[in-house]
Parts: structure tokens; sequence; C-alpha cells
């Protein structure tokens, strides 16, 4: 092109009042084009329902709803600062992290446990799995139902096989101290057979040749899962902990079916807490600053396991 | 002993290296079965009080022995307390109406990122991988209060509108369609096939692995879900299975009904479990694949 008409250049040049850097940004735009219109769908609605929400979130938090007789007006920080002082608050945060860690550290030792178990796929081992794996499949509320029959004082599965045996029969969801694991337990039996998966992929994994020399050098099972077993799935056990954290926070239809974060707040976890602010008190404000700190919180948790996510493809 | 030591072998003789043989026994294989057996509990109470007679009276409610009198009439009273047809109605509805526009939002970004190159292509890829740490489910209030802008409160669209685009699809998308050779679209192109035509007939056709993955995680999850169309729908024939499950629960724990519970329970999840059993290794893979749901 040059060669065939070197004189127009200049005068397309002066023809374009515009400066070359906008130009050169235009023809971009315009080569980008047919790819813009294909992310066009999927932006719309992450625009509308995610990166929107974020911001009325914000705003929300930042504002005293109108009422009828006051319209809504900025207040700052108040929001915030309500919710931290809110008791039925930091109680729902302690009790979100004793079910986060109660719930996260059993079920995945479990899990790695089923996983030791059944590595090897056969009919006995496929049965032994899909036993396991049936909760995941089930929505939470079909699970609380079946669990508050097992919890049933007296005549419940629980008193009628084991509670028999104690000195006194406990009442399972209706004794603060109590209910809080009973909707633990829950929350194990539901997702353990989930994280099994994870585990089974990385034994997979674990390179054979190590495997092999430590069986020449004499090694003992137990050295082998402790020197080579354990290290090799440790991006697993990493990667299983961020979205069994995710699940501890993220996973409330047990306490709205069961408990509703009863007796006296002992099962209030924080998503349950943000629901009853806007749909039972009407109070967005609080609800939008409550969603906001718990945000802040799991944005770093997700962070943290795209950085396990990027390492475990890196290292393999 | 010697049988078990058999037994054990036979288990293990496949097994990758990692567990062959010697660290699964020791650690319990026989613990582990005791544990499966466990699990299933909740399960065969389920069945079993589904099928007792209430003339058993409740102090046999928890008896995990079956009744010899079995009978189908808490299957009925459930039936008729619940308006189960609805719900399955209604969830089939909310799951098919969000798979099929997700299908077409993640396969048309999918390709974008696979095979375009194009302007803020890292930022507007960072931008969707944001998507993934803001935890739908957290964002509750603020789509309740667009969903009810847009005039959609109560609505079965309402309840799917938030899921219509999803990162993960497109993560998922993208990375089976990078899969595919570009010689396959280099041919096609000189047959002057155009962007739709190329996806239709080269990219889709050979992504369907992942396709159907994806379906599977996410039909189950939404299948599943319980809070956004709790807040979201008012009319009681709006509602999706698992808000009617709830609803049917708090009205028969009530009327210690347990036996019609467990047939509404059952009545639920029966359909999934059954496609499960039929299709457990796709299922089992899927979940897999789809480390972040």
């Amino acid at each position: 092109m040059s060669l065939a008409e070197p004189a127009a250049l200049p005068v397309a040049a002066i023809a374009s009042s515009r400066p070359p850097v906008v130009r050169r940004l235009s023809a971009a735009v315009k080569a980008s084009l047919p790819a813009y219109l294909l992310l066009l769908p999927s932006l719309i609605f992450l625009a509308a329902f995610t990166y929107g929400a974020v911001g009325r979130v914000i705003v929300d938090a930042l504002y005293q709803r109108a009422t009828p007789r006051a319209p809504s007006r900025f207040v700052g920080l108040d929001n915030v600062a309500a919710v931290l002082a809110d008791p039925a608050f930091t109680g729902a945060v302690v009790n979100n992290l004793i079910y986060a860690v109660g719930t996260v550290v059993p079920s995945m030792a479990l899990a790695f446990l089923f996983a030791l178990a059944l590595s090897r796929t056969n009919a006995v081992t496929s049965a032994l799995r899909a036993a396991l794996f049936l909760p995941v499949l089930i929505p939470m509320v079909a699970a609380s139902a079946l669990f508050l029959f097992i919890f049933l004082p007296n005549v419940g599965l629980l008193d009628h096989y084991i509670g028999r045996l104690l000195p006194v029969l406990p009442n399972w969801l209706g004794d603060p101290d109590i209910a809080l694991v009973a909707i633990m337990v829950i929350t194990i039996w539901k997702n353990a057979g989930y994280y099994m998966l994870f585990f089974l992929a990385g034994l997979q994994a674990v390179p054979e040749d190590a495997m092999e020399a430590s069986y020449l050098d004499g090694a003992g099972p137990w050295q082998r899962l402790r020197y080579i077993i354990l290290p090799e799935l440790r991006p697993t056990f990493l990667f299983v902990t961020v979205i069994a954290g995710l699940n501890a926070v993220t996973q409330v239809d047990h306490v709205f079916v069961m408990t509703k974060g009863g007796p006296s707040n002992a099962t209030n976890l924080v998503l349950f807490y943000i629901y009853q602010q806007a749909v039972e008190h009407y109070d967005v404000g609080k609800a939008s600053a409550a969603t906001l700190l718990s945000l802040g919180v799991l944005m770093g948790l997700t962070a943290l396991s795209f950085r396990t996510l990027a390492n475990r493809e890196g290292g393999s | 002993m010697k049988l078990f030591k058999q037994l054990f072998k036979q288990l293990f003789k496949d097994a990758p290296l990692a567990t062959r043989n010697e660290i699964t026994p020791k650690l319990g294989f026989a613990l582990v079965v005791l544990l499966a057996l466990v699990w299933l509990i909740p399960f065969l109470w389920m069945v079993v009080a589904t099928l007792r007679p209430a003339s058993d009276g409740i102090n046999a409610m928890a008896e995990l022995m079956p009744s010899m009198k079995p009978t189908l009439d808490n299957i009925r009273d459930a039936w008729d307390i619940g308006d189960f047809p609805r719900y399955f109605l209604n969830t089939t509805i909310i799951c098919t109406g969000i798979l099929l526009v997700q299908l077409v939002t993640v396969t048309l970004a999918g390709f974008a990122f696979a095979r375009l190159a194009f302007a803020g292509k890292t930022l507007i890829f960072y931008l969707f991988l944001l998507q993934l740490m803001l935890v739908p489910v957290l964002l509750i209030v603020p789509n309740l209060t667009l969903v009810a802008k847009l005039g959609l409160y109560d609505t079965l669209t309402g309840v799917m509108m938030p899921f219509f685009a999803s990162a993960f699809g497109t993560f998922l998308m993208r990375q089976a369609f990078e899969a595919i050779p570009t010689e396959l679209e280099d041919a096609a192109l000189i047959d002057g096939a155009g962007v739709f035509a190329r996806i239709r007939h080269i990219y889709v056709p050979l992504s369907l692995p992942s396709f159907s993955a994806f379906a599977i995680v996410s039909v189950t999850s939404h299948w599943n879900d319980f809070l956004w169309p709790l807040m979201v729908i008012n009319s009681p024939d709006k509602r999706p299975l698992t808000v009617g499950l709830s609803v049917f629960t708090t009205t028969a724990e009530g009327t210690q009904a347990w036996g019609t519970i467990a047939a509404g329970t059952l009545i639920v999840i029966a359909p999934l479990l059954v496609t499960f059993l039929i299709f457990q290794k796709r299922f089992i893979s899927s979940f897999v694949t789809s480390g972040i749901k």
C-alpha cells in the first residue's frame, strides 16, 4: 500500500483532524468489536448483578433508608458502626468462626480418609464413594428435614439409639450449647463426600517414581504418608480449605429450616443475620454494612484460592 | 483373618501406588465402610419412615427396621398437602431457563477469550475473575432491590436472572475451546464460515463433554438453591422445590407427621438421586472439573 500510493498518507493525516493516538485507539476498538459483541451478553448481567450490586451495597451502607416520615439520608459509616456494635452481629461472627473451624477441619479429615481408602476403582469402592457422595446432591433443605427428626428430643433417631445410653437426654437443637454442634454435624455429613473427590483426584497424581523409591528405601506406610503423599497433596489441601471455608459462610439453609438462628442466637450465622436485617427488620443499611464486611473477608479468601489454583496448575 | 487379607489384596490391586496395599488398610478400610453405612442412615430412615403406617405410633418412628405392613399412605398425604408437581415444574423452569441462557452467554464469551485478540483483554478477563470472588449468595440484598426495580419481584425470571452470566462457565468453555486445534477453524475460514458458523459447527460439537459437565454442575446447584428464591418468590404457586419443601416441613412438623415429612423429602430428592445413580461417573467427574462452582 505504501509503495502504491506514497502521497496519500499525509493527505489522510490532514483529512483526519484527530491526533494519531486516538486514531490508533479507535482502530483497535474497531478490530476488537466482534469480541466485545460476544462478551456483551455476559458483561450486561455481570454488571447488573455483580459489579453494580457491590456498588449498591456500598451506597446502601452509607445511607439510612427512607421512612414514611423522613427521606433517606447520608449517614457515613454509622451503619458499619451500628453493625459492629450489635451483639447479634458479633455473636454471629463468633458463631460463624466456630462453625467454620468445626466443619472445615473434620470434613476435610474425613474426606482425606475416605479418599485414601477408596482410591482404587472397583465395584465395592464405587458403591462406597456413591454412598458418601449422595448428601452432596440433595438440597440442604432436604438434609435439614431429615436431621430435624434425627435430633428430635425423646423420639428422634439419635435419642432412640444413642441418647438412651446417656444419663440425661439432651435437647439437641434446643440447647444453646449443643445446637451449633448439631448444625455442624449436618454440614460435615453434607460436604465430606464433595471434598473427597478432590483428594481422590490428588492421589491419582502422586508420582509413581517417588513411591517406588520409598519402597526400595524400606520406608513404612506412615513415613510414605508423611514424606511423600502429604507434601504432594499440599495444594489440594489448600484448595479444599478455601472451598470449605467459603461454604462455611455461604451455606445457611439449615439454619433457616432447623433453628432460625436460635435458641437465643446460638446458631445465628453471618449470612442469616444479613437476611434478618434486610427481610425481617427492613434495615437495608445495616444489612448492606454487614454484607460489605463479609465481602471483604471472602474476597481475601477467594484471592487465596486463585493463587493456590495458579500454583497447582503451574506445578503439574 | 486370611480371608480379609485376601480381600484387601483384591480391592487394592489396581490402586495408584500412593495407596496400594498397605497405607489404606492400616488407616482402616473397615472404618470407612462403617462410616459409609452411617452416611446412609438418614436416607435409610427416610425410606423406612415413608413406608411406615401411622398406626405404628410415634415411638416406632425412629426404628430403622422396616415395618412389616408397609403403606403408601404417607406418600399420598404428602402429595395432597404439598403442591409437588407445581414445585417440580417451577424448579425445572428455573434450572432450564438459567442453563439455556448460560449456554449462550458462556459459549460466546468463552470463544472471545479463547480465540480472539482484542483491546483490554486482560482487564476484561480480570473483571470476569472478580465475579468468582464476589460470592453471589452474599449479594442477595442489592440484587433483590434490582430485581424489584425491574418489576421482576415474585417472578421466576427474577429468580433466574442473576445467574444468566457465569464466569465459571466462561472459563470452563475458554479452556475447552483453546484445546481445539486451530487448523480446523482455518479450514472453515477458507470456506468462508462466519464467527457463528464456526462456533456452531466446530467449537460446540467438539466441546460437548465440557458443556455437559457445566450443565450438570449448573443444574445441580440451582436445583438446590434456597435462600435466593425464598427472597424473590412470594406467591405459593411460584415456589421451587426447596422453598416448597421447607414450608411443607414447617407445616407437618407442627402436627408431628414425621412419616409425611419423610415422604415429602423422598419425593423432592428422588429424581436427582435416580439421575445420579444412572450417570454416576459423569456426575463425579463434572464435580471434579468444577472445583469452583
